[in-house]
Formats: C-alpha cells, structure tokens, sequence
C-alpha cells in the first residue's frame, strides 16, 4: 500500500473560528481502495473537518491533495467534480421524486429544447442499481422506500461520478441489521474499484469488521493512525479520551424494592403482543432487539402515546389506562425519548426552561410563573447530574448531547417519578459522556427508581441492566437475568432464533 | 464575548436602530423636500404617530403571540369589520334605547365578546380538525367579511356618540386614549408571554410541538387561548378606533392581516413559531407607521409608501438571515 499515491491526502489543515480552533494541523491519507475509519468525541473537529473536505468551510492553512494534485473547493459541488462524495448521516433526498430524478438531481440528461431524456435517464439509473444489487427501480417514488433503501440512491448518487473518496458520515445509525450487510457489501465493491473510504462511526464492532486503518482526531488535533488489525477498543479508545474507559460493571449492591410496574399481556395493533414484565424499585430493565422489534413502541404505549389493543398495565399494583402523555406523567411515569432534539427538548429555550417544562404550571407565585422555584430546580439537578453549562440562561441547542441528554433526565427526575423510561439514553453521545450517562442511570437505580432502558447497542444493554428482555419482530423472546445473560444468546433471541424461549 | 450574542444584540435591537435612522432620514429630508415648513419630529406629529399606530398595533400584539404558537390568522381584518360594525350598531337597537349613555360599555362588552367567540370559533376549528391555522383563518377571512356585507350590504354602518367621542379624543398626560390602549395592551401581552405558564408553554409548543407533548402539556387549549386573545384584540382595535369615527365601511380593516403580520415579522417574530418578542413587534408597529407618516411628509403618495415597504420588508428579512446564519456558524465549532 505503501508506493501507492493516496486517492486523499490532508496536509497541516488548520481551521479557526472566531475564538476556538476547530481544526489544529490535521494530516491523514487514504489510500485508494483503503477503508480508513476516522473517530473522536463529538466535538473533536470530525464535522468541521467533513465540511472541509466538502467545499462549505475553506480551511485557513493545509492543503487536500487528490491523487497527484492539489486541490482547492469553494463549494460541495466543486467537492463532488474533484471526486469526493459524501454519503450523509441525515439522508437530502426529494421522497416526491422517483429514483431516477434524485439520482441525477441538477443533471438531468436532456434532450434539444431542454426537455429530459427520460429513456436515456431510466437507463442509466438502472444500470447503477444493478450494480448495488438493490429491490427498486428507477422510477420508484423516494419516499416509498425505507431509510435503508433510501441511503442506497445517495450512494447511487455517489457512483454517478468518478469518485476518488467517499466519505460516509455514521451511516448504519438508522440501518437494521440486515440492511448494513448490504451496506457493507457495497463498500467492499466500491474499495474493490480502487476508491478511498472514509468511514466516520461511533460503532465499534462496524469499525473493527469493515476498516483498514483509523485515525483519530482530539480537540481539533490529529492524534494518530491505527492499523485496525493491529489494534483494540481500548487502544482507541484511549486516544479518543485520553483516558481508559472502564465498562465492567460493579455487581448491585443495594436492595430491590416493590414491583413499581407491571405490564400483562400488552399488545398493540401490529407493533407488538403479549408483552409481560414487571420493573421492581430499584433495578434496571433493559430492552435489546433490532430496530423495528416494537421496544419505542411498548414505551409509548406507557407513556400514552399509543392506545394499547389489549391487555394491563399495573401501578404499584392497581391497574391504570393512560390516554396521553400528560395523564402519564400525572401517574409518575417518565420518558427520554430517542430522539432528543426532536422530542424531548425546546431548543429554543434555555436550560431552565426546558428542564422545569412539565412542571411549570405548578410553579406559580399568583398569575406569573415563579422563576425563583426554577432556577433552584436547575440548581439542583445541575448539581447532582453534573450538568457542564455556563448558567441556566443557555440554549440547550448549545450545549453537547451528553449535557443536552442529562437535561431530560433532570428534567424527569425534578418531578420525582415512579418510573423512568431511557430510550437509547446515548444515542449520539460521545464515547466520555457514555460512560456518564450509563453511570447515571446505575445510580438512579440505586436511589430507588424503577428504571427502564431500551437500547440498541449490546455493550450498552449489558452495562447498565439487571435483567434483559430481548424483543423480536414484536415479541418478547426471552428475558435474561444478568447472570444468564451473553453476547451470544443475547443475540440468537433478537434474531428470533432462540427455540426455548420463543415458546414461553 | 460570547458566540452567537453579537448577532443576537444586532437582532434585537435592529428594529430600534431602524427606527432611529427613519427618524434621521425624514427630519432631514423634509427640511428640502416637505411642503409643510413643520419639523417633522415635532411633538404632536410624534403623538399622532403613536395614535394612529394603535389600531394596528394592538392586533399585532395578538399576532405576536399566535405566531409564536406556530399558527397565523388571517381572518383578524374581517373580525375587525364585525366588530366595527357591532360597536356602532347596537348603541341604535331599541333595547338599549333607555340605557342612555350606559349603551356605551354594553356596545363595547357586546362588540368585545363578539371577537372573543369568533376567534375561539378558529381556535377551536384548528384545534379539533388539526387543519392547518392558515388555510382555516383563511376560510374565516371570507366567511366573516361575508357576514359584514350580508348585514348592510355596500352601506356604511354609522352611528355618533359624542360621549364616546370625547372620551376616544382625550388625551391623558398627553397620549391619546388609542396609544393608552396601545401601551396597556403591550404590557399585558408582555406579561402573560415573559411571566405566565401560558407564555412559556406557547413558546414551547411553538418551538418544538412534540417535545412539548411529551412534556404533558395540553396543545390544544393554549392554541385556542392565543386564537381568542387575537379576536379580543382586533375587537379592542376595532372598539377603539371607531368610538371616535363612528362609521364603518364594509370593506374597513381589509389587509389589516397584512399589514399586522408585516410589523410583527419586521419586529423579529419567526413565522414558524417558537422565538419572537412582544416589545420588538410594538417597534416593527411603529416603524411601519413611520414609514407611512415620513414618506406622506415628503410628498410621496400612497402607491409609493406600499412599494417602499415591501421592499424594506424584503430587505430585512434577507438581513435577518444573513444575521442568523453567521450566527449558527459561530455556534457550531
């Protein structure tokens, strides 16, 4: 690999913004036919670096060199004629357009008088497709196809040009498992025509399975390149947080409480059936099964964002029907949504705000909200969750997702509920404010809550739980204890492959 | 300093500043080119301003905080109209006849509970059919100006009480009873954005509707709220202004819509909902009128004032952006 000439080089880029230096000498090559993972903490430079490399940002000093020559990009479509392709995180695509015309966005062929050569348009779209091997066609409409399929046409998009690199920005967020197979299929097609990757993911096992190499950025500086093969989690790790991070888990030490809720024979419509289980005070109930497997939908059920088909749900042993979020939280049943910034936060709003949002109206001094209340509330939760914002007058937008994500909690745990609901309490977290939130929730536990986590990463799951339920295709396959509990029947129950506990 | 506060500072005040340079720009001008040998910032014609400014103002006011919501209305104009209409009709209805000048607070309680039910007739519609504010205020905007003609057809509606008169033309410490209203209206709006659990949930909702179901609160009321206070208010505008003409034209308050979302937009408010200010609308209120009063002061016509307006319409809002996007690059790193 070595004689080769990189399909990307960076040299020395240096990117400031007023006050902070994003960007601090970041130098790294791709070879071609290379899958060079590129890691570090949210906020270690990765984005701007991206948008360096895709024309929005000029970097102040360095250069990109693109096979023999170096090159300069004023905009993304400069990038993409020099040969680097993104394949974003969140998807850009026109879902009233057909394949075809997403494909070839801006450069549709045409015919004289401007018209689109639609038979010519058909066909070379379906010629790209045919190469990915997918299940649609040219003139699919985008929005009929799921988040997986849609990723495919923007990779489609990328093949339309004679790329050199490809970036891909944490593309298996939203990807089941099968579905990353046919990623991951498609990027050893791409190296295997010579093409640079640059694979940018929190997710280590995908790491591990598809790279090459991986460098790692830290507060803007390059920190150095790995050879995946030649290295481990800890390893990386370390030179992403300058630190060990440690996810052994301590044995519990304190005692379970009564059963805080109890769930009997919950099903809803086609999303799931016949759940049963029960969350005493004090333990931690973690939820693991693939993405569709119905988990978010059982805990908006509980939260009365769903109404259930059939079946109990039970409070501190009486049973309750609850029709909205609001008569939810009344019965002292919490939720931190999935999707933080969409559903759990006002990031208009300021910290205090947004963590006395539920609670407001029972703030009152007279007619006006008693602001005093609040801001001791904020105090305090930002004292006992560690909560790093200059001051409660903070936009939330503006603080990381670790802090972001201790705001909801703290703003569950002020109205002292009976059971708290984490749907992927990391998702998008960096690797140090994982290991955190995780802690966190342990804690909680101890403290008494009835604590239920649903989590699509394993690590995680095995980390902060007590018992597992494991989910397929709507179902509750198993639920483990800790001590019963592995990597390899974790996973053979959420694949449906567990023959015992299917029956039970 | 700290990121993003630079571009927030230039946007809250960017309304005052552009008022400062209005007032500049015609002091100056109209030394060359008005017919009048009058300053222009002189007291009475800065008293004036503040008067004239009170009908649309005190809607824009209601507008502010329903657009903060996330929702607009329309129909404020045509809710005006009837309310117009009411106000000066019942003082004639024999009922009243033996009320003497106690018809007065019955017209104006009678005009008042008008806008009050046909803004929760809208509220309620978007409420319960979760069709979208613009396309059912925009109904209303028809159906209600449809009710002001079926009720007198092309004729004015008129009716004289020179005790109401009086009391619209009083001025109290040298303000005119419109811009006491104007102010008082204000500061209410004010309060109940800034202090009240109903202003923080409504900014809530606006910013982030899911987030702010989850977060218990009830959606819908406080929508339908913020749709009564609008119709209150545009019976207020109406109530105030027509105690002292004392006639109303069928086609009266017709692009009031306009022109309140034009103040309340230039005062910084976004029309997707979530940020906005109560204080910066009463200076996108003013501005406007200054426009209108100093562009008459220097000899413009009517045509001219409406195309410079929606030129600096344009050109502030493109500012705006320009503004808001340095702002979210100085944010990111």
């Amino acid at each position: 690999m070595t004689d080769q000439t990189p399909a990307l080089r960076l040299e020395g880029i240096v990117k400031t913004f007023p006050g902070v230096r994003a960007l601090d000498g970041v130098s790294f090559s791709v070879m071609p036919g290379e899958v060079h993972a590129l890691m570090g903490e949210n906020g270690a430079g990765k984005s701007t670096l991206m948008k360096v490399l895709g024309g929005i940002h000029q970097p102040d000093s360095g250069q990109i060199v693109v096979g023999e020559s170096p090159v300069v990009m004023r905009s993304p479509l400069e990038a993409k004629a020099k040969g680097i392709v993104f394949i974003h995180q969140e998807l850009s695509l026109a879902e009233e357009l057909s394949v075809a015309e997403n494909i070839y966005l801006g450069e549709l062929p045409r015919k004289r008088f401007g018209l689109v050569d639609w038979p010519r348009l058909e066909a070379q779209t379906n010629e790209i497709l045919g190469k990915l091997k997918v299940g649609f066609n040219a003139k699919t409409k985008v929005g009929d196809l799921s988040i997986a399929n849609q990723q495919m046409v923007e990779i489609a998009r990328a093949l339309t040009v004679d790329a050199k690199a490809v970036i891909f920005d944490e593309p298996t967020a939203s990807l089941t498992d099968a579905e990353k197979v046919v990623l991951f299929d498609v990027i050893a097609d791409l190296r295997a025509h010579g093409v640079g990757i640059i694979y940018i993911s929190h997710r280590m096992e995908e790491i591990f399975k598809i790279t090459d190499r991986i460098s790692v950025l830290r507060d803007g500086q390059y920190r150095g390149t790995l050879d995946t093969a030649a290295t481990d989690e800890e390893e990386i790790t370390s030179l992403m947080i300058g630190r060990k991070l440690d996810l052994t888990r301590s044995a519990r030490t304190h005692e379970l409480g009564g059963v805080a809720i109890e769930v009997r024979g919950l099903s809803c419509g086609g999303l799931f059936r016949d759940i049963d289980f029960e969350v005493r005070r004090g333990e931690v109930l973690g939820f693991y099964g693939l993405v569709g497997a119905g988990r978010t939908e059982i805990a908006e059920t509980l939260f009365g964002l769903r109404d259930p088909s059939a079946g109990q749900i039970l409070l501190d042993g009486e049973e309750v029907r609850i029709h909205s979020p609001a008569e939810a939280i009344a019965r002292g049943i919490s939720l931190v949504p999935e999707d933080r910034k969409g559903q759990g936060l006002v990031l208009g709003m300021n910290c205090r705000d947004n963590m006395t949002l539920p609670q407001v109206s029972d703030l009152k001094a007279g007619p006006f909200v008693a602001e005093g209340a609040e801001v001791a509330i904020f105090d305090q939760y930002r004292d006992r969750l560690d909560i790093r914002t200059p001051g409660w007058k903070q936009m939330v937008g503006n603080l990381s997702g670790g802090n972001q994500q201790k705001i909801v909690i703290g703003k569950w745990l002020s109205m002292h509920p009976n059971v708290l609901i984490v749907d992927e309490p990391t998702r998008g977290i960096d690797v140090g404010s994982k290991s955190e939130i995780h802690n966190l929730i342990r804690d909680l536990a101890a403290q008494g809550y009835a604590v239920i986590v649903i989590s699509s990463e394993m690590p995680e799951v095995l980390h902060v739980s007590d018992r597992i339920v494991a989910m397929y295709s709507g179902q509750i396959m198993r639920t483990f204890t800790a001590e019963e509990v592995t990597e390899d029947n974790l996973i053979q129950a959420i694949s449906g492959l567990s023959g015992e506990g299917a029956a039970a | 300093m700290q990121a993003g506060s630079l571009s927030t500072f230039l946007k809250r005040g960017a309304i005052w500043g552009f008022i400062v340079l209005e007032l500049i720009f015609f002091s100056v001008a109209g030394e060359f080119m008005s017919l009048s040998d009058k300053a222009f910032m002189d007291v009475d014609n800065m008293l004036l301003l503040f008067k004239q400014s009170a009908p649309i103002g005190i809607i824009a006011m209601g507008m502010t905080i329903v657009m903060i919501n996330g929702n607009i209305d329309l129909s404020v104009g045509a809710i005006y109209a009837i309310c117009a209409i009411i106000l000066l009709d019942s003082m004639t209805w024999p009922i009243f006849a033996g009320l003497g000048d106690w018809a007065i607070p019955v017209a104006w309680l009678l005009a008042l509970g008008a806008g009050v039910g046909l803004g929760a007739l809208n509220g309620l519609i978007v409420w319960k059919t979760g069709v979208d504010a613009f396309i059912v205020t925009l109904g209303a905007m028809l159906g209600y100006r449809g009710l002001v003609f079926m009720y007198n057809g092309e004729q004015p509606t008129s009716h004289l009480n020179w005790t109401l008169v009086d009391f619209a033309e009083a001025q109290v410490l040298g303000l005119h009873t419109a811009t006491w209203f104007l102010l008082a209206v204000t500061a209410a709006i004010w309060f109940l954005m800034n202090k009240t659990v109903h202003g923080r949930n409504a900014y809530a909702i606006g910013d982030n509707r899911e987030a702010a179901v989850n977060a218990g609160i009830r959606v819908g009321p406080h929508m339908m709220i913020n749709f009564m206070i609008i119709g209150f208010l545009a019976a207020l505008s109406a109530v105030v202004f027509y105690s002292e003409s004392g006639s109303v034209n069928p086609n009266d308050g017709e692009l009031y819509e306009l022109w309140v979302i034009t103040a309340v937009v230039l005062g910084g408010t976004k029309l997707t909902g979530g940020s906005g200010s109560i204080i910066s609308t009463l200076g996108g209120v003013l501005a406007i009128q200054l426009l209108r009063k100093g562009l008459a002061h220097i000899g413009a016509d009517t045509e001219t004032v409406n195309l410079v307006i929606g030129l600096i319409l344009i050109a502030v809002l493109f500012l705006d952006r320009q503004l808001n996007i340095k702002g979210k690059e100085e944010l990111k790193v």
